[in-house]
């Protein structure tokens, strides 16, 4: 392994020369070989108050995984930070066949339950604290504008990077728990002033508000691993507030699936760029201009990857990453109305909204919950990339509104107009 | 024969067959079907990469640009090479993205009985002169020789 030169202080080299055991050695020794790859010249430390995992899952394949938690959790290395995690991969709340229960529960996710136990031995902030959108209010995972993270989940990573003004970089699972065990992570990257700094400007000149998840698929797939400076987008907000939180958290979602964007900024809305503006640019960067037809080629270039391309779809997922609350209300109402004008009483496709199990409980007492019981439609706190990936399951023709779930699975995507349309008409136009 | 210069990130010596991806490679889409279902030689189970996809990985040199996906990719690299199903060794064209950079580092470190030596760096001409079933020999310190 090649080293760089890291100046580490005296009590992470303590640390590194095995004076806090053997274990905590080779975990710093992880995070040095790490930095040094990308320059690192120093440790920074972990500032947040909570951290976040990728892993959720209790699966066979990654039993080395779990072995190597158990051998952190046997010489007491465990996060110096409560952590929420990712969604859990199961709920009996879905709609599944017995077949795939049994593919879910014997073969799948067999480890789920003792997966959740080393999770609470290493810190996990409570037993349901599973969700990707841990950011939201009702989680109460929301780091401050500053804040050093040692986070992974790149919707998550994107979202605290951009839209709440954190220091994070798109850290790897087991990476993210190694750095909030010792409490430090590399400087590199979005940890550092010039690595925020945007490589693209991006003008929007859509003549209407552009899909949230169809201009985050745009950008990450030109910008990729880059940080964007967007323009013409905050004409469609008043400020970030809570409508446009929301679009970010899917923009973001979409960027950093579609691409590899752990940062971006957007002129008059975003912390960063309200603060420092077009200075954000770097010397030389690239101009990418986003249209109506830009986009419209963008939608229709996604392969649809189902056997039978023309099928009827099984099953409509809304909520990768997970829905807030006040996302959860607004659908409700846009079901409910479009139902009564078609003149159906339920969906026409059997349809689950997933959400965070905090932001489950809070509307469960709001009116909306009725009537989003009445539509039929089923809340979960599941996550879809999971449940796709079951072999029967990922067979079957899904719908989303999801740009991250179309990447990484076989459901296909369309915009909410779309959406709605399928599952209160069928497909069919009024 | 021609000789290309990286950066060593995980030193060793090996000698191999290429399999090449031109895109960027998706660590958990190509190897979470491999893993979950005991395919010993890693099928590539990518759909959206026409240059590996259903071909065996275990054991090949694997060329490429560079990972992406889900910042799990670190950790699903990780497994492979405790599993033993992992390439015989990753030859990156582009500086190492920080999700293979994950996997690779925790392996050296975390693994007892794992190789898998990784160079990055080797530029476009690299990836633009190797094609599937060349022979590639990895030298300790970041020299690529490939023959045809």
């Amino acid at each position: 392994m090649s080293k760089g030169v890291m100046q580490l202080t005296q009590e992470q080299q303590d640390i590194l020369d095995g004076k806090e055991g053997e274990v905590l050695a080779k975990v710093m020794k992880t995070l040095v070989m790490y930095g040094s790859l990308f320059g690192a010249e120093s440790m920074e430390k972990v500032t947040g108050t909570y951290n976040h995992l990728v892993t959720s899952v209790g699966v066979t394949a990654l039993k080395p995984v779990y072995d190597l938690i158990e051998t952190l959790i046997d010489a007491g290395a465990v996060s110096s930070k409560k952590f929420t995690a990712d969604p859990r991969p199961m709920d009996d709340n879905m709609p599944c066949s017995f077949l795939q229960n049994l593919v879910f529960k014997k073969f799948m996710f067999s480890r789920q339950e003792s997966y959740e136990k080393q999770l609470q031995k290493l810190g996990l902030l409570e037993k349901d604290a599973f969700t990707c959108a841990c950011y939201l209010p009702e989680v109460g995972n929301t780091p401050k504008m500053g804040d050093v993270l040692s986070w992974s989940e790149s919707s998550a990573v994107v979202y605290a990077n951009s839209v709440l003004g954190a220091r994070c970089n798109r850290n790897s699972g087991i990476l993210d728990l190694m750095g909030a065990i010792v409490g430090y992570v590399p400087k590199v990257g979005l940890l550092t002033d010039e690595g925020r700094k945007a490589s693209w400007k991006i003008d929007v000149r859509t003549t209407s508000k552009p899909e949230a998840q169809l201009l985050g698929s745009c950008i990450g797939m030109k910008v990729m691993e880059d940080v964007p400076y967007i323009t013409g987008l905050d004409r469609f907000f008043d400020g970030l507030d809570d409508e446009a939180r929301t679009y970010l958290k899917d923009f973001g979602a979409a960027t950093a699936s579609n691409g590899a964007v752990g940062l971006y900024h957007v002129e008059g809305l975003t912390p960063e760029a309200v603060q420092q503006g077009q200075a954000l640019l770097k010397e030389g960067y690239q101009t990418f201009v986003i249209t109506d037809e830009t986009l419209k080629q963008t939608y229709e270039n996604y392969p649809v990857v189902w056997k039978n391309k023309d099928a009827k779809p099984k099953l409509c997922f809304i909520g990768c990453p997970h829905m807030t609350l006040a996302q959860l209300v607004d659908w409700t109402h846009k079901v409910d109305k479009a139902l009564k004008e078609a003149g159906n009483r339920k969906v026409c496709i059997p349809t689950v909204f997933t959400t965070a199990p905090d932001v489950i409980k809070a509307f469960k007492k709001m009116p909306e919950y009725s009537i989003l019981q009445d539509t039929g439609v089923v809340l979960s706190f599941v996550c879809p990339l999971m449940y796709m990936e079951n072999p029967l399951c990922n067979r079957m023709p899904v719908i989303t509104a999801s740009n991250k779930l179309r990447t990484y699975s076989t459901a296909k995507y369309y915009t909410n107009d779309e959406i709605l349309r399928q599952i209160t008409r069928g497909g069919k136009d009024a | 024969m021609k000789t290309f210069n990286g950066r060593v990130v995980v030193s060793g010596t090996v000698t191999g067959q290429a399999l090449v991806s031109h895109g960027g490679f998706n660590t958990l889409a190509s190897f979470q079907r491999a893993l979950m279902f005991g395919d010993r030689k890693a099928t590539c189970g990518d759909q959206n990469n026409a240059d590996l996809y259903g071909k065996k990985m275990a054991g090949k040199v694997l060329c490429l640009p560079k990972t992406i996906g889900s910042t799990t990719g670190g950790l699903v690299l990780y497994c492979t090479c405790a599993m033993g199903r992992q390439p015989a060794c990753m030859l990156f064209s582009e500086p190492i993205d920080s999700l293979a950079a994950a996997g690779a580092v925790l392996a050296d470190v975390w693994l007892d009985n794992c190789s898998m030596p990784v160079v990055d760096s080797l530029g476009q001409e690299f990836l633009d002169y190797v094609k599937e079933g060349m022979t590639v020999t990895v030298k300790e310190d970041g020299v690529v020789e490939i023959s045809g």
